[in-house]
């Protein structure tokens, strides 16, 4: 039998201001505050409670992107525990985590000008006392959803569905023609 | 030194001369000069013809209100801009600019026949004028009018430029940095708030830079502007804008501007986009964006030389630029005195100063005796003279009874009009605030706000220095406050000579019962007062109408010149008050914006989003032509080499009902439905009875909009009591979940149960035919492919090449068929893998054009082709899907109406042309009757139609009204070359009992 080592993501191309991060396990989590409280214990990492914040360890995060939605990221090796120790604390609980890891990509963007290539095409105030760090949300780029989140001053990690990655990357090169090359 | 060029003074920099040409002459320049004032220190007025007549024009104003001055700017043989204002134009070395509106030349222009030809081009003249005969209209004249027409040439080629765009938020913007703005930007920037300060101009200061002895804080109001402007750009909190104009205020504070990046340097940067749109939201607004003085409207008043007063002090004091040597100044307001002090001053001759009210005795007038210069008072114009420049001026006299006697006629080369000014509300206008009306200044002024804005100086009536600084103090600081930060107001000290804010708006008086012939209130229109008289004569009242009917103010200058003279004169003739006749709406743009920057970076590539499939690259490197489905490529046809599609898309065909053919069904879209209620949602919202699908089976599902129409339909699987796992088409995917989040959150919010886009999530490798299993069991583990353990429509989880892998026995061919579920980032690897493996069953590729054809074959409908909004389940067949015993779905009340149970609705049916070799046109008509004439009656249509290899014939699918009960009749499809005959036949052509989907 064949077995796959390979695989294959969407090309973005070395820059210093921009990179692919590492494929990660990604969960869609849906319930309310009490699915979530139980939820955070499982996952090792109570969620945040506040709108459009983040909570993370040195493996894992909790993004905040609705009242009754994280998004959850973890080393891709972690996906099938995370998935049954979510399941099991969760028995009966109402809730819904959905594998989400190939469905989209992460992006960094870093450097001085991070935030000034974002503002191109995403319409929120991304001065550092607006969306200050640890600050998530679901937002759009030009023509393409995205998930915003920033993780330093000057770093913000952006998350995209896999399809529009060339469309996001292209856009961000074109923008960054005038700064960073 | 050019003739009118003073030996010193200004704004340029005289250390730098630059070369440009207009019409093909070589003229001389300094740095920081426009093209309007390099032109003028030559001498030159002439620039333009005019729109409808073709009359010499000269520069009027000295900026953005210039309604004359348009011209080309040609950089290179790919950028060339029409209709550029020559007073806002930077010179560069080697600018290259034309006249427009002239042929053959500007100084001999043959289009000006219609000037003696006007009494045929009066207002509203495309309505009478060229009524008959009646077809001449499309033939002759509206071409004729349409070439006739229009300014400027628009570039033919793509646009070589990059634009940007650029979104930004601050606490407050400010727009204009006269001393309005510059003193709020002050106030506010002082207070540590998010300050944009933006202004049209290259150099930041507004009507500071035309000043020539104002002093402030004791400073000459030169370093008072330069200080102030250094200590506003080392603030971190602040940031300039020039060359930015706010060209369109838009609901919430949202505010774009055009900043302008290149079009002002000699040798363009590399890489450097042309243009950025900002789009700022700001918290509050400031609007300093001062006055427009306004022209005197009298006989021969467009005539080149004759020019806006301010102008001519922004000419001298800001560019070192006489605008003439023999002056009359005709005074409606104070400021044309100052402009008659400033030019006297720089050794110019006023030949008269026509004082147009009724008194003569303000303090500007006192002042003028006193230096001696010449006041005529109760003067009107009459006249100029001169054919391509002004040469004289006809004064009359104002007599007491209100007549006019004839004056002097005054040799002149330039004639300089003020008749007050008029505040630039454009943009609080455009904000929908309200205007108010006020009488003692004879303008209109912001009154209520709509948004969080307020206007500080010049634009809502404060006129002089000081009031403007101290209004755009207090406003910077209360629009500070406003955003939540501590801010005072700063107080200055003045010492000015202010003109005041006297005016007059209408038409200067004349001889005779009715208005002169080319008495012009909208230069860029041609739009004379006689026009407009001639539209109240026809019974039009309303501003709204006369403007329409005469295009008054209907020009890209928006009538910043025209709207206060034209309503003045409408005012005068119905003996109303302005106010009362209203005021037409400000749109934007304030000043014409490029189409580039709305554009900004969404051209070529980057014009739209390119979805691609994790298979693309491999379809690509094997040759795959590709077809736009929404966003997506997906893969059509594989030719070999020297196929034609319709010979790859048979080969396909075959290929799948003979061994094996693979299909990337990925960007079908995919909806995970999770929770206790799962299965009650999917109940209310299909029509089908979900609560009996098994755990690990799948079932055909349709989805109705609330008017009972089919909407979407799909494979649905039940991967747990909890859990379905939806597929939807690939066009309706978007729509079929916001459908369904748009349920969940507002109809049904009880229900314990949530969905999540997976379509993306999972690449989809579809293995159709009869040797599928035998292709894909080598490399499946943990799932018994046997029918028995896996039967058509059943799902399991297990692994393919060791990757976790959810399998569907499922099919759109008619066939034995898998679809492989695999993580996207495995789609390529496996697909690899299963082609390699089906090597030896010939496994054949194939597309979504063969897809359609053996779907069709099987009479499988495809939402959007066999249906069109109208059709109900049972119109295509599908009443069988429908779950009987449910309370409700949507869209099932609909379907109990009586019309949709009218048994001749159009119903799906198979169409066999009795000719087999012809393949029938998709979207042909039906008829019942061979040999009708038209119209026809149509009984349907053809939905899909193919040729079909593995009948050896062709096929098509239609709708046809009644079609059920037709199948075994014939038909006709008319065509131009006549009736082809069909017959009528169930729409499943192949393997009707379903036999090979048991393989």
């Amino acid at each position: 039998m064949a077995s796959i080592a390979n695989t294959e993501t969407p090309a973005v191309g070395a820059k210093s201001w921009l990179r692919l991060q590492p494929a990660a396990a990604r969960f869609s989590f849906r319930g309310n505050a009490a699915a979530q409280l139980v939820a955070g214990t499982a996952f090792g990492l109570p969620f945040p409670t506040n709108a459009c914040r983040s909570a993370t360890n040195s493996t894992r995060a909790a993004l905040w992107l609705g009242p009754d939605e994280q998004l959850l990221l973890a080393a891709p090796s972690e996906a099938e525990s995370l998935r049954a120790a979510l399941e099991t604390a969760l028995a009966s609980i109402p809730h819904s985590v959905v594998d989400v890891s190939h469905r989209q990509v992460a992006l960094e963007l870093r450097g001085p000008h991070a935030a000034w290539i974002l503002n191109a095409g995403c319409p929120l105030d991304l001065d550092a006392t607006a969306f200050p760090i640890g600050m998530c949300t679901r937002t759009v780029f030009a023509k393409t959803d995205i998930v915003l989140w920033r993780t330093a001053t000057e770093h913000f990690h952006v998350e995209v569905w896999r399809s529009f990655t060339d469309y996001l990357v292209g856009m961000l090169r074109e923008v960054a023609r005038e700064v960073a090359g | 030194m050019s003739r009118f060029r003073t030996p010193a003074g200004g704004r340029i920099d005289r250390a730098k001369a630059l070369t440009f040409s207009f019409d093909g002459r070589s003229y001389s320049g300094f740095a920081g000069d426009t093209l309007a004032a390099a032109l003028l220190s030559h001498g030159v007025h002439l620039v333009g013809r005019s729109f409808k007549y073709h009359r010499p024009r000269g520069v009027l104003g000295a900026g953005a209100e210039e309604p004359n001055a348009l011209v080309r700017v040609v950089r290179d043989a790919a950028r060339s801009t029409p209709n550029l204002r020559a007073t806002q134009v930077e010179l560069y070395d080697g600018l290259v600019a034309h006249s427009q509106n002239r042929w053959p030349s500007l100084a001999f222009d043959v289009g000006a026949v219609n000037d003696m030809l006007s009494p045929l081009f009066p207002a509203g003249f495309y309505y009478k004028t060229f009524m008959w005969p009646r077809k001449a209209w499309h033939s002759l004249y509206e071409p004729r009018i349409r070439a006739a027409a229009g300014l400027g040439e628009a570039p033919r080629g793509p646009d070589p430029d990059r634009y940007a765009q650029r979104f930004a938020h601050c606490d407050v913007l400010i727009v204009g940095t006269g001393p309005a703005g510059l003193a709020a930007a002050v106030a506010a920037g002082a207070s540590g708030a998010r300050v944009i300060l933006c202004d049209e101009q290259a150099e930041m200061g507004g009507s500071l830079l035309d000043g020539r002895t104002a002093k402030i804080d004791g400073r000459a109001a030169d370093r008072w502007l330069g200080e102030t402007l250094s200590g506003l750009a080392q603030l971190p909190n602040v940031m300039l804008l020039p060359r930015t104009t706010a060209f369109g205020y838009f609901p919430h504070n949202n505010i774009g501007l055009c900043e302008r990046l290149t079009d002002h340097l000699a040798t363009l940067p590399a890489d450097a986009p042309r243009e950025r749109l900002w789009q700022v939201r700001a918290r509050e607004v400031v609007l300093a964006t001062g006055a427009i003085e306004r022209p005197l409207v009298f006989p021969g008043n467009d005539r080149p030389g004759v020019m806006l007063a301010s102008a001519a002090r922004t000419y001298l004091n800001r560019y070192g630029v006489l605008v003439g040597s023999r002056v009359v100044v005709v005074a409606g307001s104070d400021a044309a005195y100052e402009a008659a002090f400033d030019l006297a001053a720089a050794g110019v001759t006023i030949e008269a100063i026509a004082e147009t009210r009724s008194d003569a005795n303000g303090p500007a007038a006192a002042a003028a005796r006193q230096s001696g210069l010449p006041i005529r008072a109760r003067a009107t114009v009459l006249g100029t003279r001169g054919r391509l420049r002004v040469s004289s001026i006809l004064l009359g006299e104002v007599l007491a009874d209100g007549s006019v006697r004839r004056g002097a006629t005054i040799p002149c080369d330039t004639v300089l009009m003020s008749g007050g000014f008029t505040p630039t509300v454009h943009l609080f206008s455009q904000s929908r605030g309200k205007l108010a009306w006020n009488a003692e200044q004879q303008v209109f002024v912001p009154g209520t706000s709509a948004e969080s804005e307020r206007s500080a100086g010049a634009c809502r009536g404060v006129d002089g220095l000081l009031a403007a600084l101290t209004d755009g103090a207090a406003a910077g600081a209360a629009a500070a406050q406003a955003a939540g930060r501590r801010a005072t107001a700063t107080s200055y000290s003045v010492e000015a000579r202010d003109a005041g804010h006297s005016g007059s708006s209408g038409a200067l008086p004349h001889a005779g019962t009715t208005p002169p012939p080319k008495a012009f209130v909208d230069f860029q229109h041609d739009v004379t007062t006689r026009d407009l008289a001639l539209a109240m004569r026809e019974g039009f009242e309303s501003v709204e109408h006369i403007k329409r009917y005469t295009t008054a103010g209907m020009a890209t200058d928006q009538g910043r010149t025209s709207n206060m003279n034209a309503l003045g004169f409408v005012a005068d003739a119905f003996g109303r008050s302005i106010p009362e006749v209203g005021l037409t709406t400000f749109r934007m743009p304030y000043t014409p914006v490029s189409f580039g920057i709305l554009a900004g970076y969404a051209r070529g590539d980057l014009f739209d989003p390119v979805r691609r499939t994790p298979t693309h690259s491999w379809a690509e490197a094997h040759g795959a032509v590709f077809e736009d489905v929404g966003l997506w490529k997906r893969a059509r046809y594989f030719p070999a080499a020297g196929e034609d599609m319709h010979t790859t898309v048979a080969r396909e065909c075959k290929a799948v009902r003979g061994g094996c053919g693979i299909f990337d069904a990925s960007t079908l879209g995919k909806i995970e439905v999770v929770g206790k209620d799962a299965a009650t949602f999917m109940n209310r919202l299909y029509v089908n009875n979900w609560s009996s699908l098994a755990v690990g089976r799948s079932r055909y599902g349709i989805l109705l909009r609330d008017d009972g129409f089919v909407y979407d339909d799909g494979v649905v699987a039940r991967l747990a009591d909890d859990r379905f796992h939806v597929t939807t088409t690939t066009g309706g995917a978007a729509r079929v979940f916001a459908l369904m989040e748009d349920y969940l959150q507002t109809e049904w919010t009880t229900l314990d149960c949530f969905i999540t886009s997976t379509t993306e999530q999972w690449a989809v490798i579809a293995v159709q035919g009869p040797r599928a299993r035998e292709v894909i069991s080598p490399l499946v583990t943990d799932i018994d492919l046997s029918h028995a353990a896996m039967p058509h429509m059943s799902v399991a989880h297990g692994r393919i090449c060791g990757v976790p892998m959810m399998l569907f026995r499922v099919s759109f061919t008619g066939e034995l068929g898998f679809e492989i579920n695999v993580p996207a980032d495995y789609g390529r690897a496996v697909w690899e893998a299963v082609y390699d493996s089906g090597q030896s069953f010939a496994i054949t590729p194939y597309g979504t054009e063969a897809m359609h054809v053996l779907r069709a074959e099987k009479g499988y409908i495809i939402v959007g082709q066999e249906t069109d909004g109208t059709a109900t389940p049972d119109d295509v067949g599908l009443s069988w899907a429908i779950g009987k015993t449910k309370p409700d779905f949507v869209g099932k009340r609909s379907l109990e109406r009586p019309a949709m149970k009218n048994a001749g609705r159009k119903q799906l049916v198979g169409l066999l042309t009795e000719n087999p070799a012809i393949v029938l046109d998709e979207g042909s008509q039906v008829v019942a009757t061979a040999g009708q004439k038209v119209p026809m009656q149509m009984i349907g249509h053809v939905t899909s139609s193919y040729q079909s290899s593995v009948l050896g014939r062709s096929i098509a699918l239609a709708m046809v009204a009644g079609g059920r009960a037709r199948v075994g009749t014939t038909l006709y499809v008319p065509m131009p070359d006549g009736d082809i005959a069909v017959k009528v036949t169930a729409p499943v052509f192949y393997d009707t009992e379903g036999a090979r989907l048991n393989g």
